[in-house]
């Protein structure tokens, strides 16, 4: 818990090095693992006015979860976990969709943006129906959002009747599926959000009081921290994350499907967090690595698709990889395999060796 | 809750009174006394169109055939469609009628119907269990028929051409009895022609966002990709978006052959698009309603019977598109 003040002191950058290291040595290797399967895996053209490419469609696809981990981040630095990410996607696209395929003009700017209106707008309410009952009422994070993870997905039902909506709309298409500059838009769209959010937390102090937050709320609270609006302003972030990534999803497949669209993203989206090296104690985060873990799902299911590993085994392959790569990342764990090469004993009690060593655990 | 109980108890005892005991029967016994017909059916929820298409088929053609309906959605859990049989039992309808939510625990429950001498009839989904005489028959598409008809037409379409065919397929949810027998139906309709070769085969969990997400991951893994097998239409929809993408043109390029039948992929088959789509038919409402009435009459009826399912070229999917209901 006190790895959060430990890190203020001059060796972070060091140590912020070394934490994007491992999660971006594993993504290297996933990359050319493909080039071995796939000679051209690599190259990038263009193709119809944009550019083509299975990188490009690693950052795609890869551009919703991007987003929804972002938020998560933030969430599980102050200590907390949003499970309601998903249902939140799921509404979004519901809500844009049903909207743009009831006016008379879905192809008009307008109807687009006020579908987008409506979309965040809804994400809006359900971030603060989250923040509320874990900063205001006090329920634990796990079970609030739970309620929400349950019942949203009702709703998006709901709201699409059970059905797949589908919408003729080359403003809402280009969203999540069109293009701009010769890159898709969802990709330019995530990036944008991205930086913002670095500078927002990394260039002003809410990032300190965020890690305060999440390392010790007792005590950010007695230095003057206001601790209970920081908690519920990032759900509603997050919020506000799934609900232009539930645009993303739906405007791609220019459909809003309630039962599919963004189902299991929020476990997806916790362990691109936990891969990046945020600790899910709270405390210490970073977003670098999260993109980084993201690109690293995503990676991992393009290369599924390449190499042609049979359906059935998919997730037994998954979930190896997964535990090598957290392994890989646990400092006492390199630690123990260096001390087995070496035959030295070494004691391995770094600073960095607490937060990482838990998430394994987790 | 307790009032729909309660109303509930009402009309089975109101049920009771008009059968007057005749369930001991086993049967033919109320034949022609002008007594309707009551069917409890549960079904699985309402999770897809398919699946909105399938339960107002089945309402309508009770409504049609003067069959007193009393419906049960399980809200896709098992729990809830025992408790719904549970009440059909109370209320003694004369037949009960289920979609199975899931293949295994039943037993109990059917054991409980069958005690109670009324006949189940089970739609589109079969269970797993070793007492076969717990139900009188199972309605349903076939789906490694389905899978055959995929893999027929594409053995005839390439009748005429001696070269390789490079396949991919796209799956659906690994594991689920349509994926499983789409699979093998296709490959045993393929399997006699050594040129028919299955390069790539992947789950898009019958949804299009996967779908789309697949077949971009094929289109660049794969070099020559002259067909593409979907298990479903919104995997096929998915898919040719990111054909679409890919610079090519889907139906002319790639061949697409898809299972379903529904509303937007007619759509796509009129624009070109799909080359072949095999039904897969929820409307079964109209050979629920005979079947139950022949149950109820005592007669012999068949443990397995498919629904009437066509399969439907470019052609006759843009001729069938506007009255097409889901």
């Amino acid at each position: 818990m006190s790895t959060a003040t430990a890190t203020a002191a001059s060796p972070v950058k060091a140590v912020i090095r070394s934490r994007l290291f491992w999660p971006a040595a594993v993504l290297t290797v996933l990359l050319v693992a493909n080039l071995a399967f796939t000679p051209d895996f690599f190259s990038v053209h263009l193709q119809g006015g944009h550019l083509y490419g299975s990188l490009i469609d690693i950052l795609h696809f890869g551009a919703p979860l991007i987003l929804v981990s972002l938020g998560m981040t933030l969430v599980i630095a102050t200590g907390g976990i949003d499970l309601s990410v998903g249902s939140t996607v799921a509404i979004s696209g519901a809500l844009a969709c049903l909207h743009i395929s009831d006016s008379s003009d879905p192809g008009s700017v307008g109807t687009v943006l006020t579908a987008l209106g409506i979309a965040l707008g809804a994400a809006l309410v359900l971030g603060t129906v989250n923040g509320v009952l874990v900063a205001r009422v006090g329920v634990q994070p796990i079970i609030a959002t739970l309620i929400l993870m349950v019942a949203g997905r009702g709703v998006a039902q709901l709201i699409t009747d059970g059905q797949i909506i589908t919408v003729t709309s080359d403003p809402f298409k280009l969203i999540g599926g069109g293009y701009w500059l010769t890159m898709p838009f969802a990709i330019l769209l995530s990036a944008l959000v991205v930086l913002a959010t670095v500078l927002l937390t990394r260039f002003t102090a809410l990032g300190l009081l965020l890690e305060s937050v999440g390392g010790n709320p007792v005590a950010s609270r007695l230095v003057g921290i206001r601790a209970m609006r920081l908690v519920g302003l990032v759900y509603v972030f997050s919020a506000l994350c799934a609900a232009l990534a539930g645009l993303m999803v739906s405007s791609n497949v220019s459909a809003a499907d309630g039962n599919n669209a963004g189902l299991w993203i929020e476990l997806d989206a916790i362990l691109a967090v936990v891969l990046g090296g945020t600790s899910l104690n709270g405390g210490r985060f970073s977003i670098g690595g999260t993109v980084l873990g993201a690109l690293i799902i995503q990676t991992l299911s393009t290369t599924v698709y390449t190499i042609g590993i049979p359906p059935e085994t998919t997730l037994v392959f998954k979930a190896f990889v997964v535990i090598a790569v957290c392994l890989i990342q646990s400092p006492v764990f390199r630690a123990k395999l260096a001390a087995r090469g070496t035959r030295t004993r070494r004691t391995t009690r770094s600073h960095a060796a607490g937060p990482t060593n838990r998430e394994v655990g987790a | 809750m307790s009032k729909r109980v309660a109303a509930s108890l009402v009309a089975g005892a109101m049920v009771t009174v008009l059968t007057a005991c005749g369930s001991g029967g086993g049967g033919s016994a109320d034949k022609g006394s002008g007594h309707k017909l009551v069917v409890g059916f549960s079904q699985v929820g309402a999770e897809s169109g398919w699946r909105t298409a399938n339960t107002k088929s089945i309402q309508e053609s009770a409504k049609k055939a003067g069959v007193e309906l009393k419906f049960s959605d399980a809200q896709q859990k098992q729990e809830n469609q025992i408790k719904a049989i549970r009440s059909f039992i109370q209320q003694k309808v004369d037949v009960i009628a289920f979609s199975p939510v899931v293949e295994s625990g039943w037993d109990t429950v059917l054991k409980e119907a069958k005690d109670a001498h009324i006949p189940v009839v089970l739609t589109d989904r079969a269970v797993d269990s070793k007492d076969e005489s717990l139900y009188v028959s199972f309605l349903g598409s076939d789906f490694v028929e389905e899978g055959k008809k995929a893999g027929d037409w594409l053995v005839k379409e390439y009748a005429n051409n001696s070269a390789d065919v490079n396949i991919v397929q796209l799956e659906g949810t690994t594991g689920s009895a349509p994926a499983n027998d789409r699979k093998s139906g296709f490959a045993d309709a393929t399997k006699g022609e050594p040129k028919f070769k299955v390069v790539a085969s992947q789950t898009g969990d019958f949804t299009r966002a996967k779908g789309k997400e697949v077949m971009q991951a094929f289109l660049k893994s794969q070099p020559k990709i002259d067909v593409l097998y979907a298990h479903n239409d919104d995997m096929a929809l998915g898919a040719i978006q990111a054909i679409e993408e890919a610079g090519k043109k889907p139906g002319t390029d790639i061949k697409i052959v898809s299972v379903d039948g529904v509303k937007d992929a007619f759509t796509a088959m009129s624009q070109g698009k799909i080359n072949y789509d095999v039904e897969c038919n929820p409307l079964l409402g109209d050979q629920l309603m005979d079947l139950v009435k022949k149950v109820k009459a005592g007669e012999q009826v068949p443990r397995r019977i498919k629904t009437e399912e066509g399969t439907f070229t470019p052609e006759q999917a843009t001729a069938a598109l506007p009255n097409r209901q889901y």
